[in-house]
């Protein structure tokens, strides 16, 4: 072996030690893992088919549109959870009955109080900023608890997960409105012409504003600074606590875009199931992500990307017949395989062990 | 005559990779004496104190009790509380949702059954004889700070123990509660408990001791009786001082004049915190290096901490180049040209997980405000100019902070405070923990920057350090700000004195 095929090959190695070690490469190793689970065992789970829907639309149609449809949703929610844990170095689990109470407030405002409205009371604008503030409201009521009042993100926000279904069925004095006005279902669902499902445009809009914060602001710098070192980050003239209050109201925001789409698929709301656990999956997207639970540095762009694969495992157990009642229990499994390669101990040891096999393989 | 010794230290040695924390070390302590344990940052106090409480074992060396002639093995902290050894923490180690009867019996009640009346019973009569104001059904963490330590020492004391360890017992107490607690001491004094006593307050020794060893970098200096060792004769000890060594390190510094009618450029009167220290007045001048020198715990750093707003302001008025101005937080400190390198690195200082990079343009960045970030290429080049400047050895920009040596996190934290250029800038122990090249070169950059006119505000725990590098230092005892001085005045001697104060006061 000449020198100069060693040091190609030593180059080569150090590419592919690059490419395990960034961020994004479990989530994205995950996914390949199960892309090719699917194209062995069944196909035709790739496939899309242009059907006529319900409201007499074109539209794609597949498991694949079903994961850009779904995932979506938990890919917005993850964005706010990744700030939420990078600045306070917890979680909050108040996710999905905050989607409650942010749809609740969409239809009480739409529907006026009638159950079965002819026209929309308001323009569906004025009901969602309506919502973005109530939930913006509700972000910064857990945002104070855990930042004013010391308390744990976790228990913090056991309090609006207990109450929050209660309080959404309370906004509509415990009706279901039902929304017939078929634009109201565009943003949920698809609009006419247009074969691909809306959430996902709504995704991308989150995915370019939250990316022009991180750009055009110090929102990056801010939010690590104080996850990592709060002590210090007071001394260099942050305001921790506020930061914090910050991230929980973001969190807030992407609560009532999800909460929208929510309850423009449905044109109605189930208090009680209406994203149910969509919390859970929301804090595994982030954990799927390689962002350390306990605060300080995060990669966004692969706790969006843990987010589509989460929601990838779920269509895929729901096409192999799995029990809806089942489903949890074979996701606990597939997520503690993926979370426990995506530890920082599992990954030293990890990357140790490939270090050793190529030094083998150089001598 | 050793039959009053109830324990015996002799020839300790301990090492940890890289440091010999203890040499030889020699201790000894009678029956019914309060024995303060005295030293400064790094003298082995506390090294000598885990390996006599098994928290640490001992390289070498033997422990004697009781005047026995055998030698105990000590390899835990419970082997250490069977033979009554016991230690009371500054923190509060008991639990404050029990009551203080169930503190004083936990862990040490045999089966299962428990007699409660009884133990109600016992408990009231320790805490009356003992004259500690509290009741046995009484919920700890409704009891003052004070009193919890007095049941955490009545504890142990009921614990048959003959050794007592009270390690900086006074920090967190007021006035009040110290003499009820140096009854206390007196009282089990009377009652044949030898204690050691580790703090930082001298007053405190020269009110309730009997005797003081002194220790100094790993090694025992020497034992003393309290009325053979003035105060100024202790000081001089614990910082390796001889009192006469005229030796007097000449400032390299230009000798500061005051121009006639100059405005400060900070000017604090009675400024106070919630860190415990007394209200201080302070100036300091354009291009003027002052420091703060006292004893470890005597409140320099905390005077510092309320000038840059960094501890809770309770009262004061601050007045920029003679312009009134408010500093409630850092924010507003550092709005008004102030920087402030604090004293603990690792938990003030750094952001760990932080690049180089990031860690250098963050104050800046936090003062220009949220939607006017540095561009990745401006960033650059800032931290690239100030790894230069102060010759950082990191191995980029990229390079999280927490994997460069001390001196080198130390240096990027500078270059973060100059970057905001200052006009102010208080260095907090900047030398400490640091290889000597780069204390050099902070003493250097120090004068420097006052040549170019930046007043800065110099703390070391190192005398040499202050008097080569300060045209006046201010002097703090016990929290509390007790002289200044400047030109013929800066030399050991008179800062030892000053330091010492007591019988000196009068000089």
């Amino acid at each position: 072996m000449t020198m100069n095929s060693v040091a190609k090959k030593q180059n080569n190695s150090s590419i592919l030690m690059r490419i395990v070690k960034n961020q994004c490469f479990i989530p994205l190793a995950a996914l390949f893992i199960l892309i090719i689970f699917n194209l062995v065992a069944d196909p035709t789970f790739f496939q899309i088919l242009l059907e006529k829907n319900s409201a007499g639309n074109n539209v794609l149609n597949g498991p694949l549109i079903t994961i850009l449809d779904n995932g979506s949703e938990l890919a917005i929610l993850a964005i706010g959870m990744t700030l939420v844990t990078a600045a306070s170095g917890g979680q909050d689990i108040s996710v999905g009955a905050a989607v409650a109470i942010a749809g609740s407030v969409i239809l009480r405002v739409i529907s006026g109080g009638e159950t079965y409205p002819e026209t929309l009371h308001s323009p569906v604008i004025v009901a969602f900023l309506v919502c973005v503030v109530v939930a913006m409201l509700f972000g910064a009521f857990n945002g104070i608890l855990v930042a004013f009042f010391k308390i744990q993100p976790m228990i913090a926000t056991l309090i609006l997960y207990t109450a929050g279904r209660s309080i959404a069925a309370w906004i509509n004095n415990n009706e279901l409105p039902v929304i017939n006005e078929p634009s109201f279902a565009y943003y949920g669902t698809y609009i006419p012409g247009i074969p691909i499902p809306t959430p996902f445009f709504i995704m991308v809009i989150c995915v370019v504003i939250i990316a022009l914060l991180l750009k055009f602001t110090n929102l990056r710098l801010y939010t690590e600074a104080v996850g990592i070192n709060e002590s210090s980050s007071r001394l260099n003239g942050l305001n921790p606590a506020f930061i914090k209050v910050m991230s929980f109201v973001i969190l807030g925001v992407c609560v009532a875009v999800v909460g929208l789409i929510k309850v423009s698929r449905f044109s109605t709301i189930n208090y009680s199931v209406i994203a149910k656990d969509i919390e859970m999956d929301a804090i595994l997207a982030v954990a799927l992500g390689g962002n350390a639970l306990s605060g300080g540095k995060f990669n966004m762009v692969a706790s969006i990307i843990g987010a589509y694969v989460i929601q990838f495992l779920i269509t895929t157990l729901y096409r192999f017949n799995v029990q809806s009642d089942a489903l949890p229990a074979y996701k606990a499994v597939v997520i503690i395989i993926l979370v426990v390669i995506s530890a920082p101990s599992v990954k030293e040891w990890f990357s140790g062990l490939t270090k050793k096999l190529m030094k083998k393989e150089v001598a | 005559m050793n039959d009053n010794v109830v324990l015996k230290m002799r020839n300790i040695h301990k090492s940890f990779p890289g440091v010999r924390a203890l040499q030889a070390v020699d201790f000894t302590l009678r029956k019914g004496e309060i024995h303060a344990l005295m030293g400064e940052n790094g003298a082995g106090k506390s090294t000598l104190i885990k390996v006599l409480t098994g928290v640490y074992t001992k390289d070498e060396g033997n422990i004697f009790l009781d005047g026995k002639e055998k030698a105990v093995a000590i390899h835990s902290p419970q082997d250490a509380q069977n033979l009554g050894i016991s230690t009371v923490y500054q923190e509060i180690t008991l639990c404050p949702n029990l009551s203080v009867a169930e503190n004083m019996f936990i862990g040490r009640t045999k089966g299962i059954g428990q007699n409660w009346r009884k133990m109600n019973a016992d408990t009231e009569k320790i805490l009356k004889s003992l004259e500690i104001p509290a009741k046995a059904t009484q919920q700890l963490e409704t009891c003052s700070i004070a009193v919890q330590q007095m049941i955490a020492i009545a504890r142990a004391v009921d614990m048959d123990c003959k050794v007592l360890i009270l390690d900086e017992p006074t920090s967190s107490l007021d006035e009040q509660e110290v003499e009820k607690l140096f009854t206390l001491m007196r009282n089990l004094r009377a009652k044949g408990v030898g204690i050691i006593f580790v703090t930082h307050f001298l007053d405190q020794v020269y009110e309730v001791c009997d005797r003081i060893t002194v220790m100094r970098d790993g090694q025992l200096v020497g034992e003393y009786e309290i009325k053979d060792l003035p105060r100024v004769q202790l000081v001089s000890k614990m910082l390796g001082k001889e009192l006469d060594d005229m030796s007097d390190i000449k400032g390299e510094q230009q000798a500061y004049e005051r121009e006639e009618g100059a405005v400060p450029v900070l000017e604090a009167k009675g400024l106070v915190s919630d860190a415990g220290i007394k209200p201080f007045d302070f100036h300091i001048d354009k291009g003027e290096v002052n420091g703060f020198t006292g004893l470890l715990g005597s409140g320099r750093s905390e005077c510092v901490r309320a000038i840059f707003g960094a501890d809770r302001i309770l009262g004061g008025k601050v007045k920029m180049k003679g312009k009134d101005v408010k500093i409630s937080k850092p924010l507003d400190a550092m709005k008004n040209g102030i920087a402030y390198l604090p004293e603990d690195r690792k938990v003030d200082g750094i952001v760990g997980d932080l690049s180089v990079r990031d860690n250098i343009i963050l104050a800046q960045q936090v003062l220009r405000g949220f939607f006017r970030p540095f561009s990745k290429a401006e960033a650059n080049k800032i931290a690239d100019e100030y790894i230069k400047l102060l010759s950082i050895k990191t191995a980029s920009a990229d390079t999280p902070i927490k994997s460069l040596s001390g001196g080198n996190q130390q240096k990027v934290i500078v270059a973060r405070w100059l970057f905001t250029h200052p006009e102010y800038l208080i260095l907090d122990e900047p030398t400490r923990g640091i290889d000597v090249g780069t204390k050099v070169d902070i003493q250097k950059l120090v004068l420097k920057l006052a040549s170019e006119g930046m007043s800065v505000t110099f703390i070391s725990s190192e005398m040499d350090e202050m008097l080569r590098t300060c045209s006046r230092l201010v002097v703090m005892r016990d929290r509390k700000m007790v002289g200044q001085l400047s030109g013929d005045d800066l030399n050991q001697n008179k800062v030892m004195s000053t330091i010492a104060g007591g019988e000196n006061d009068d000089e």
